[in-house]
């Protein structure tokens, strides 16, 4: 794994859509309480697909730009296919390889965003 | 004396990188004598301990029971005081749910101190919601040292009936003055339990000095084999307690309808024991004797001087916890570097170091951080290491900067 890979560190020490949508959709929060790691999005839909999302939070290098990158790379996907994004995925969306020990760090963001889909996913 | 070579995992690297082993407070490593005495065991005389009139259980049983008298040894006791665990954890339980139970009612206060770990906060906040006992921490001062003006007010309270504390905290790495605040205890016939999980590690641990009740370890951040620890309990206390698990070495006879308890320390031991365990603690007592304390000591003070000079001089690390009297164990906070990535950066250098709260969540809180990196060094470390470690948080200042 590589925490230095550029696009890494891009993401960590210039994040991409952080605050709080006005008048958000959804939004949830999600701890990692091994870590303190603590990530808030959230999101505004526009009918069954993501119009934009926004987070707010502190945590290492990796939970940072993982959500970062996905608030940038998920605009546009439906709220179906947000909904089966796997560790393989985020993987593949942040562009490295992640350690078995990161995983938690990885997925923070998008089990946040999964856990906001979910509240409202029955209707869709 | 002691040599570094005397510990082979120190002579491996990791993808091409030289070990640099930094986590000795969460497990320390093993010299070739203990590993080659559990080998041993395994290899000629593995057999069940106390039951068979055999030549193998004839062995075990007489090397089981001499390990007994090491240890005893060891922390200055009678061999009858020293009852075979999993572990500290397995100990500070073991007096919650004999001597607490049978002891504490509701509206009784524990207390304890901010810096404890987690294993000895848990077994008395299960007490608290079984039994309605209140429990009361010890506050710190700036330099991470205990608050003693507030820890004697805390003892002066009425129902105060037992002080359950660490010798030293596996954060901070200050040794606490229990003698002192035993002496308190004990003039208020408050019961007290030493939790010296990682004092063992630095300093001569002796139980009459302390004058404390009850007294646990963990075997393998002394060098030996995990899975193995120590409780000691003052023999009038320990007879006085029920038994904890049942079956095995801690019965007298078995019937239909009733059973007898075995004498001590047999009673606190059910179930077959971990042997090779046990074995390999004894010789890695025996190590520390050969190595000698006065040695240890003196090679870990300069190495904690050292790293104070050095980690300590670095404008972007705080070091929490600057009382004097530190063993290396040093919990840090990087600026703008969160633990977690430091760790695992250092890692892939061949440094290993332990990031989170390590076991000490309420510590952490009181401390108002989240996380943070540890570097706990052993005798077998070296000042060259350090230096080593000093480059490597350099370079990922620069690359987070």
């Amino acid at each position: 794994m590589d925490i230095y890979a550029q696009n890494i560190m891009d993401h960590y020490k210039n994040p991409r859509n952080k605050g709080h949508l006005k008048n958000a959709d959804l939004s949830q929060q999600e701890i990692n309480t091994t870590c303190g790691d603590d990530i808030s999005v959230s999101l505004k839909l526009n009918g069954d697909k993501i119009k934009a999302i926004k987070f707010d939070g502190q945590g290492c290098a990796i939970s940072q730009a993982a959500i970062s990158i996905l608030t940038e790379s998920l605009i546009g996907k439906s709220i179906k296919s947000v909904l089966k994004l796997e560790f393989q995925d985020i993987e593949d969306i942040m562009g490295i390889p992640i350690s078995e020990r990161r995983y938690k760090c990885a997925m923070l963001g998008i089990w946040a965003i999964q856990k906001a889909l979910r509240t409202i996913s029955k209707n869709i | 004396m002691f040599k570094r070579s005397d510990f082979p995992i120190l002579k491996q690297k990791i993808k091409g990188r030289t070990l640099v082993y930094f986590d000795n407070s969460a497990t320390a490593q093993k010299p070739s004598v203990v590993i080659k005495m559990v080998e041993e065991y395994y290899r000629q005389y593995n057999s069940n301990v106390h039951r068979s009139l055999n030549p193998l259980a004839e062995v075990v049983t007489k090397r089981y029971e001499e390990a007994r008298d090491e240890v005893a040894e060891f922390i200055n006791s009678q061999r009858e005081e020293i009852i075979f665990t999993r572990g500290a954890t397995e100990g500070i339980n073991l007096v919650a749910r004999t001597w607490g139970e049978n002891n504490l009612k509701s509206g009784d206060i524990v207390v304890l101190s901010i810096l404890e770990h987690h294993a000895n906060i848990v077994p008395w906040l299960q007490l608290k919601e079984k039994l309605g006992i209140k429990i009361s921490y010890i506050p710190l001062q700036e330099d991470g040292s205990l608050n003693m003006t507030a820890a004697k007010k805390l003892l002066s309270k009425k129902r105060v009936k037992l002080l359950a504390i660490s010798q030293a905290s596996n954060v901070l790495g200050i040794l606490n003055p229990l003698k002192k605040l035993i002496s308190w205890a004990r003039q208020k016939n408050i019961v007290t339990l030493v939790d010296a999980a990682q004092s063992i590690a630095h300093v001569p641990v002796d139980v009459r000095d302390l004058n404390c009740d009850f007294l646990v370890f963990s075997g393998h951040k002394i060098w030996g084999p995990t899975g193995v620890g120590v409780l000691y309990g003052r023999r009038n206390i320990l007879e006085n307690m029920p038994p904890f698990l049942g079956g095995g070495d801690m019965i007298g006879a078995v019937y239909q309808d009733s059973f007898t308890i075995n004498e001590l320390p047999y009673k606190f031991e059910a179930g077959t024991p971990n042997i090779a365990g046990v074995i390999g603690l004894a010789s890695a007592i025996r190590y520390i004797k050969k190595a000698g304390w006065k040695n240890i000591v003196v090679q870990e003070k300069k190495l904690s001087d050292y790293f104070m000079k050095k980690v300590g001089g670095l404008k972007f690390v705080k070091i929490l916890g600057t009382a004097p009297a530190k063993f290396p164990v040093f919990a840090m906070v990087i600026d703008n570097i969160h633990p977690h990535d430091a760790a695992d950066i250092l890692g892939t250098e061949g440094i290993i170091m332990r990031a989170g709260n390590h076991c000490t969540q309420p510590l952490h809180d009181y401390l108002k951080v989240s996380a943070t990196l540890r570097a706990s060094l052993s005798f077998y470390n070296t000042t060259a290491e350090i230096d080593f470690f000093v480059k490597k948080l350099q370079e990922l200042k620069k690359a987070f900067k």
